[in-house]
């Protein structure tokens, strides 16, 4: 450089300065490190290089495509279609097979629980729980208590249609509100109350009026729940006798469920899965342990 | 060099009929005032028709401030003496360091509500019980309020404060305008304060890092272009015949964080009686902003505005010349000139077309040497001072701010290739990367360059105690290094299990099991969170302490130049 001379030279490292200086700052004249700039000339040539191979720069009414001719939605299917060729053995099996070939066959039973526990995850956990154990309105699926029938077919039926869902097929019934609506009084959905929980053996309150609460219910429950509180499947009507209780079982959750009716939600699978995952998830639900 | 992008210069010629000079009001005062007392009217006027309580409440509290300004500018000119700051006092610079205190404080106040909110949403995280079931409490409102506070609030401050003190002092020019820095320092508060009371209040435009909504960042357009003014113009001023490296940084964020500002908010309210507005982007273009603004936010905000930072504060606090000026410049090029591409890294494997990937992904590559270029100039600064780091805890905690850069800036074009990217994007890895460039760069240098700063702004001979600052860095970097580890642990183990098949073909684990599983790694990040507030804390004792010490001695100098 020619101003070099009376740039003066730093002491403890023998590097001249540039000579200028700001606030008592100085600069070394240090060139850049070789690793440094080797380092920054690969990493464009890798750059440069990447561009050749693969989509990079924007034409005017397209784009360079690369030598490869690679393209991130070619790639998602080849993914796609070798997922699908792993799966293929046991699953043209599966959509062959009616359900219950399915379960007595340890093979393609194995092959459905895993499909259908990977599907369960995913779409009923969130209601259902991870483990299907259900939550207050959201039935436990691993007991024998069944709403709407816990048979192969029953259950195929309800995932693909759903419960008061917007699928036609689906199933209806629901229990109305007695006492929002003026149907009854509250003195009377009182003893009904005490009379359900009487049905399970639950102990009964002081001022409970179990005989009043028999005709109450006789005369408003029994055409749906049954005589003697043994439910209807038909119409998702619950099984009163069995200490399950979908909504609790304290004498105000049942002057709750009486006074405002009760008509929990299963939304239609149908549209949503493919009919091979619904195969699955019936055979997974109904192995969980509380098949019919 | 005199320049009039200033509001409200002296002039000489105002003489009374004494020969002394006669007071009289600037353009700036009388004008600043009458803007302020018409936008208290207008705030108002909005405020009575406002379609939300919340955005009343932004209207009011926007009248409340300009009417205090108002009154904050009339009673400056009854106690201020007719004459105008000298520019020089006996051939020495007059520095304007009011500005620079109080957005030192300021950083110091948002720095630690920022952390506190951190930690309070680390361990919602960890036990969402902790949301209380309330709109205001709940961690979609908070998160942005951690990020705002700590990059806007604090890092914004301090970035501020450090300029204003740093082209000063290396141009040996006293700030150009009279009240334009502290509008720029308070209308900047201003605005953190509308942005974060707004996400409480559920106001939000819902894009990251951009959140406020348009009259927020219509302001915020405003108190910017005035930055740069007086930034450029202090330059324009200075009695240097060259611009000190650092100054072309500072210059760099100023200059590109207005452009992507507008670029990122160009929206259209729906009245100006709503918060609401719609942005002009649609689909992946909009994405595609976003993602420019985003990335480019931490490369000229965190990235350039600090690496000013450091190349005024390390050789200052080191006494050593800069290292290399010839890697500074290539670098600085490089660097801004590769980083304004690299935002679509940010959105592999999604619509965005294959080639604006590629083109995210290799710019990021080659931004590495360029990210590097700055970590050499402020380690190798130290050669021939290493036996400092022993003794200064101060300098300890720039040089461990320059390493942990270098390692994020490592990290960062590793998982910008699509490979690494499809393992780790959407996971936590991304939170870890984020927190040891913010917690161990970002923070680490502005707490450096708070601890030179202070001593120097109120003329004390040293810190009240290095031993603290000795505390603060020890159980600050155990609390960065617990919350980074556990958030690549967390984040590759979420990666595996999202990608995780079974024999058969199916996905081994539902998406609540990989949630489950982050529990213990969530709970030990949060008390990372913890440790790293404590130092703040310890910290903040420490500057109040400073501050409360008496003057030293030199402080008896009339030239205004703080001791060192």
């Amino acid at each position: 450089m020619a101003e070099a001379h009376h740039n003066e030279v730093d002491a403890a490292s023998g590097v001249s300065t540039t000579g200028h200086e700001w606030d008592g700052i100085r600069e070394l004249n240090n060139p850049l490190p070789r690793w440094w700039l080797w380092t920054f000339y690969a990493c464009i040539a890798w750059a440069v290089a990447y561009w050749v191979v693969y989509p990079a720069w924007p034409m005017v009414s397209s784009y360079t495509s690369g030598v490869l001719g690679w393209r991130s939605r070619d790639a998602v299917q080849v993914q796609l279609a070798g997922l699908r060729a792993q799966r293929a053995v046991f699953a043209e099996k599966l959509e062959a097979a009616s359900l219950d070939q399915i379960e007595q066959n340890p093979e393609l039973l194995a092959f459905a629980r895993a499909q259908g526990r990977a599907a369960f995850g995913d779409n009923c956990a969130p209601c259902h729980g991870a483990g299907a154990g259900g939550a207050k309105g959201y039935p436990n699926l691993n007991d024998d208590d069944w709403l709407w029938g816990g048979s192969l077919e029953q259950i195929h039926a309800t995932i693909t249609h759903g419960a008061r869902s917007t699928d036609d097929a689906g199933h209806q019934g629901n229990m109305p509100a007695f006492g929002t609506d003026g149907i009854l009084q509250r003195p009377d959905i009182l003893a009904a109350a005490d009379y359900v929980r009487s049905l399970s053996g639950l102990p009964p309150a002081p001022d409970a009026q179990i005989a009043k609460g028999k005709e109450v219910f006789e005369a408003n429950c029994a055409a749906c729940h049954g005589p003697e509180g043994k439910g209807n499947q038909e119409l998702g009507a619950p099984n009163l006798t069995d200490g399950i209780w979908l909504y609790g079982s304290s004498r105000a959750d049942i002057v709750a469920d009486i006074t405002h009716g009760r008509g929990g939600i299963m939304p239609a699978w149908g549209g949503r899965l493919d009919e091979g995952t619904i195969k699955a998830l019936t055979v997974y639900v109904h192995t969980l342990g509380g098949g019919k | 060099m005199q320049t009039e992008l200033s509001l409200g210069q002296p002039d000489p010629a105002a003489k009374g009929p004494a020969g002394g000079p006669q007071k009289s009001m600037t353009y700036g005062e009388g004008g600043l005032a009458f803007l302020f007392a018409m936008l208290a009217l207008g705030a108002l006027v909005v405020a009575s028709g406002a379609e939300s309580q919340a955005y009343a409440f932004h209207a009011y509290l926007s009248a409340l401030a300009s009417i205090v300004c108002v009154f904050a500018i009339l009673n400056r000119y009854v106690d201020r003496p007719a004459a105008r700051p000298a520019l020089e006092i006996d051939g020495k610079p007059n520095y304007n360091f009011g500005p620079v205190k109080f957005a030192t404080i300021a950083a110091m106040v948002w720095g630690i509500a920022g952390f506190l909110v951190g930690v309070i949403i680390a361990f919602q995280l960890a036990f969402p019980v902790l949301n209380l079931d309330l709109p205001w409490t709940a961690f979609g409102r908070l998160r942005p309020l951690h990020t705002s506070a700590v990059i806007f609030a604090f890092g914004g401050n301090v970035l501020i404060a450090t300029s204003f003190y740093v082209v000063q002092r290396t141009c040996r020019a006293r700030l150009v305008g009279d009240l334009a820095p502290w509008f720029v320092v308070l209308g900047y508060n201003f605005f953190i304060v509308i942005a974060g009371t707004g996400y409480l209040l559920g106001i939000t435009q819902g894009k990251e890092y951009a959140e406020p909504e348009w009259y927020a960042d219509l302001w915020l357009t405003i108190v910017w272009v005035t930055y740069f003014c007086v930034f450029i113009g202090t330059i324009w001023r200075r009695k240097e015949p060259h611009i000190y490296v650092a100054n072309w940084f500072y210059l760099a964020f100023i200059v590109t964080i207005a452009v992507l500002h507008l670029g990122n908010n160009a929206t259209v309210p729906v009245s100006v009686f709503s918060p609401k507005s719609y942005i002009v982007w649609s689909g992946v273009q909009d994405a595609m902003v976003q993602w420019w603004y985003g990335h480019n936010a931490v490369g000229f905000f965190l990235t350039a505005g600090f690496l000013a930072i450091m190349y005024y504060f390390i050789p200052k606090r080191a006494d050593r010349p800069v290292y290399s000026y010839r890697l500074s410049i290539i670098h600085f090029w490089a660097l801004i000139f590769l980083y304004i591409w690299a935002g679509p890294h940010h959105l592999h494997y999604t619509a965005l077309p294959d080639w604006a990937q590629t083109l995210g992904m290799t710019f990021s590559i080659m931004l590495w040497m360029p990210s590097w270029g700055g970590m050499i100039n402020g380690l190798m600064t130290l050669s021939g001072a290493w036996d400092k780091l022993r003794t200064d805890p101060v300098l300890r905690l720039m040089v461990v701010s320059v390493a942990f850069y270098g390692m994020s800036t490592f990290e960062g074009p590793l998982m910008s290739v699509k490979s690494v990217n499809s393992l780790s994007h959407y996971t936590d890895w991304t939170i870890g990367h984020v927190h040891s460039g913010a917690l161990g760069w970002v923070a680490y240098i502005s707490f450096g360059a708070i601890y030179c700063l202070v001593p120097w702004l109120w003329n004390k001979r040293e810190l009240y105690s290095l031993k603290l600052v000795n505390w603060h860095f020890w159980i600050s970097t155990i609390g960065i290094v617990f919350y980074i580890s556990a958030m690549w642990v967390a984040g590759i183990l979420q990666g595996l299990m999202w990608r995780a098949y079974t024999s058969l073909g199916f996905l081994e684990y539902s998406f609540i099991e990989t949630v489950e599983a982050m529990h213990p790694f969530y709970v030990i990040r949060a008390l990372g969170g913890v440790l790293f507030l404590v130092g703040a804390l310890l910290m903040a004792f420490n500057i109040y302490m400073t501050i409360r010490e008496p003057e030293a001695a030199s402080a008896a100098t009339p030239s205004l130049v703080p001791a060192e």
